[in-house]
């Protein structure tokens, strides 16, 4: 007769421990972000060609804001577009 | 007091090699009739856009950095709004950290260029 109090686990049980989030501007030390770059800026976009927001992407405001400008400036240019559709 | 500006500008594509030259050549010259100076220039040739504008799904794009006079700037864009062989174009002001930015970006281009070459010229023998 085991009660749940008596169950034993040999490792403890995978509860999901949320990773810190962190800005990868501020750890790689990044000042300017390049418009030209639309690739590298594709990961800061949805399937739809959305920016995603900070809550997501974890960047700090200072850099989403910097980010933000950039893939505006290579929307203007035809590098990246307005809307898509499955983008990734 | 001199700044350092940066200018993308997208071609039509029905242009010719030569008319493209020339049609970059003549925004160089604008440059130099101003006062100011082209410091680097990096031609991207035929890309395809994101998305189409003036129903061109691609174009010749054309970069220019230059030093110039911050009045200059305005009757140069002019010029580009009134070129019909001009689809596109985004001047953008470089400040302390996107100059570093472009300067690293430089090397890092004729670093690639001369691997390149090296390359070629290593297949050739």
């Amino acid at each position: 007769m085991a009660t749940n109090s008596e169950i034993r686990y040999l490792t403890p049980i995978a509860v999901d421990t949320k990773k810190k989030k962190y800005c990868r501007f501020k750890k790689s030390g990044i000042k300017y972000i390049d418009y030209k770059d639309a690739d590298f800026l594709m990961k800061f976009v949805n399937e739809q060609g959305k920016i995603l927001p900070r809550r997501l992407t974890g960047t700090s405001l200072k850099y989403q804001k910097k980010v933000s400008q950039a893939i505006k400036r290579a929307r203007h240019i035809a590098l990246m577009p307005y809307v898509g559709d499955l983008l990734k | 007091m001199l700044n350092r500006y940066e200018t993308v500008f997208i071609m039509t594509p029905v242009l010719s090699d030569d008319q493209v030259k020339e049609a970059v050549k003549k925004y160089k010259d604008l440059i130099a009739k101003k006062g100011g100076k082209v410091v680097h220039e990096e031609k991207w040739g035929l890309k395809k856009l994101a998305y189409p504008i003036q129903k061109k799904s691609t174009g010749f794009y054309h970069l220019l950095e230059f030093e110039v006079e911050g009045a200059v700037i305005k009757p140069y864009e002019v010029a580009f709004k009134r070129d019909e062989r001009i689809l596109r174009f985004l001047t953008v002001k470089l400040e302390k950290h996107s100059l570093a930015y472009a300067e690293k970006r430089r090397k890092n281009r004729k670093a690639a260029q001369e691997a390149k070459k090296a390359e070629k010229t290593e297949d050739k023998a």
